[in-house]
């Protein structure tokens, strides 16, 4: 098992800051948990804890920014995206101010705080403003190379992370490309779209699929906003199916990015795998994502039904 | 203690602050639409801040050394408008533009629209956190920048407001002064009775900010706040100016319908001649 998303940000937000001088850092009394508190011990003069108060939090950013910082903001999903929704988009989106929101636990697996803290609708929330660039990485290696890329980008950036560890996808050679979809296996039957901590389980899944004689192309979405439209036009051309995957729910996140993409440029058959327009609850990860349907079996069966739709 | 403003320097910027007024009543009148109460209130804060003290070029809008000024009670847009303006950071014309379609006059301030705005606002409760950001930003590069703001005093009711208010002393923003533009009235009616911020002074002095109370309309008194702020040292400063809202055109003064109507053609004739009387006392 590798490091959870979360655990990488603190690692190479301390790195950058050694880099960029004007990177500031910023959190709502929660530093131990979003691990900005790997960079506020090295940077103490360039961390500030807002206290809890999250509204605040991000128009202080703005602020920031509009002075010439770089801050990176982080408080959990929730409290970024959803609490502090109308702050970001009237003081950090509208100006297109440089703020970088790199929101925690989000999803059903930060587990046993139950469905308060449970962020399913951020990816939604986030992508609906204009001038916001939405990245959900997937893995550590994944998530260093975000955040390099949000560092040396000028503009709003909103960065998903998560709270568990999870299995590292790629080498320190990875090149993240901004707003491009990344092939993890190739195929022709079917292809699965996923995104953050559901890309490990569609690699699982194509993996079951194939012992299954089925072929099974694999995309890794990190970029929600702007969209790989290319890809998944592609990808729809090439294999005629296709099935998203997302730790969110299926209202508003990725499947319906995808969604939106297929309709207006070439309809196929698609299946959803997301969190069906429910609250989540307590649990530990693995339970929550086997009773949400989030697992390589479900992605796999969704594959199976969406090909025996096709025409 | 600085020096006192000249008797000659008050009236001249007496006379700045009219013919913002003046501009306020027209360009409201000419997009019949806008807020001209909380305009005309705060016209003499603006004035004495753009003309007797804020750092700031119009040839030169964004200057990093320049101080900085935050209208968190956004929909005062004309106030704002009408200073720059008088200013130089745009052609007086101009402000006949105030939100019609392409103008960069937008209904309430947006920083890439037009030169001279430092942070886009408009909703209300979130200017005091962008300023605070600001002035931490110059203190981060030991700029000798100051950062300026304008609440309003129904915006208090904004909860905001108060997470911000405890971050600025936090974190000891000296080089940060707010105003709240305290005219008593809000769109419901009088802030007392919609849902009371007061007692204001006492709030702020609560949340450990230095806290001056003024008359809103001495440029005089608005100008020694000023200069007493740049003396506190290790906290922010409230300036608590009492105003009148629609200062100066006198059907509109004390009455919270003027909050965000436009007057008609025929009440704009009236009330320019009468700030034009105004101006010849």
């Amino acid at each position: 098992m590798g490091l959870a998303t979360r655990e990488a940000y603190g690692e190479i937000l301390k790195e950058l800051g050694g880099k960029y001088e004007n990177i500031v850092v910023l959190d709502a009394d929660l530093s131990k948990s979003t691990k900005t508190a790997v960079f506020a011990k090295a940077f103490p003069q360039r961390f500030f804890n807002v206290g809890i108060a999250e509204q605040n939090l991000m128009g202080v950013g703005a602020g920031l920014a509009a002075g010439g910082k770089i801050p990176f903001v982080s408080t959990f999903a929730m409290f970024a995206a959803g609490r502090a929704f109308e702050q970001i988009r009237n003081s950090i989106c509208y100006p297109k101010l440089n703020v970088k929101i790199a929101a925690t636990h989000a999803g059903l697996t930060v587990g046993e705080d139950g469905a308060s803290h449970q962020a399913i609708e951020d990816i939604s929330l986030m992508r609906s403003i204009p001038n916001m660039t939405v990245i959900v990485p997937a893995d550590a290696e994944e998530t260093r190379k975000a955040i390099t890329f949000a560092a040396e980008y000028d503009g709003p950036v909103y960065i998903r992370l998560g709270r568990m560890a999870v299995p590292d996808l790629f080498a320190a050679d990875y090149t993240f490309e901004h707003g491009k979809a990344v092939q993890l296996a190739d195929g022709k039957d079917v292809t699965i779209i996923a995104t953050g901590i559901m890309v490990g389980a569609a690699n699982e899944a194509a993996k079951q699929l194939q012992d299954a004689g089925i072929s099974a192309r694999v995309l890794n979405i990190h970029t929600i906003k702007p969209i790989d439209k290319e890809a998944i036009i592609k990808a729809a051309a090439d294999t005629g199916a296709i099935v998203t995957c997302e730790e969110h729910s299926i209202i508003g996140g990725l499947g319906s990015a995808v969604a939106e993409v297929l309709v207006e440029n070439s309809p196929v058959p698609m299946e959803r795998i997301g969190v069906c327009d429910t609250f989540g609850e307590s649990g530990i990860p693995s339970a929550l994502l086997k009773k949400y349907h989030l697992t390589a079996e479900d992605i796999a069966a969704a594959a199976k039904k969406v090909i025996s739709r096709k025409k | 203690m600085a020096e006192k403003l000249t008797q000659e320097q008050v009236s001249q910027l007496e006379k700045y602050a009219q013919s913002i007024r003046y501009s306020i009543v027209q360009m409201v009148t000419e997009a019949q639409s806008g807020h001209p109460g909380g305009s005309l209130s705060a016209a003499d804060i603006l004035t004495t801040l753009y003309f007797a003290e804020m750092n700031v070029n119009p040839n030169d809008p964004q200057a990093a050394s320049r101080d900085r000024f935050v209208l968190s009670k956004g929909h005062a847009a004309p106030v704002l408008y009408a200073t720059l303006a008088e200013k130089g950071f745009f052609p007086k014309e101009e402000l006949l533009t105030l939100r019609r379609i392409d103008s960069r006059l937008q209904g309430h301030p947006s920083m890439k629209n037009l030169p001279g705005i430092d942070m886009s606002t408009g909703s209300l409760g979130q200017g005091l956190s962008a300023a605070a950001g600001l002035a931490l930003a110059a203190r981060l590069d030991n700029s000798a920048s100051r950062v300026y703001t304008v609440l309003g005093d129904g915006e208090l009711e904004e909860g905001m407001v108060w997470e911000a208010a405890m971050f600025a002393t936090h974190y000891k923003l000296d080089n940060l002064t707010a105003f709240v533009d305290f005219n008593g009235l809000q769109i419901d009616g009088p802030i007392s009775e919609v849902l009371s911020p007061l007692p204001i002074p006492e709030k702020w002095a609560a949340f450990n900010w230095h806290v001056i109370q003024i008359d809103g309309h001495d440029i005089q008194a608005i100008y020694d706040a000023i200069q007493t702020a740049k003396t506190i040292k290790g906290k922010p400063t409230m300036i608590v100016a009492q105003t009148i809202k629609g200062k100066g055109v006198c059907e509109m003064e004390n009455i919270a319908d003027w909050h965000g109507k436009a007057p008609s053609r025929q009440q704009c004739d009236l009330f320019l001649s009468q700030l034009n009387e105004l101006e010849a006392q």
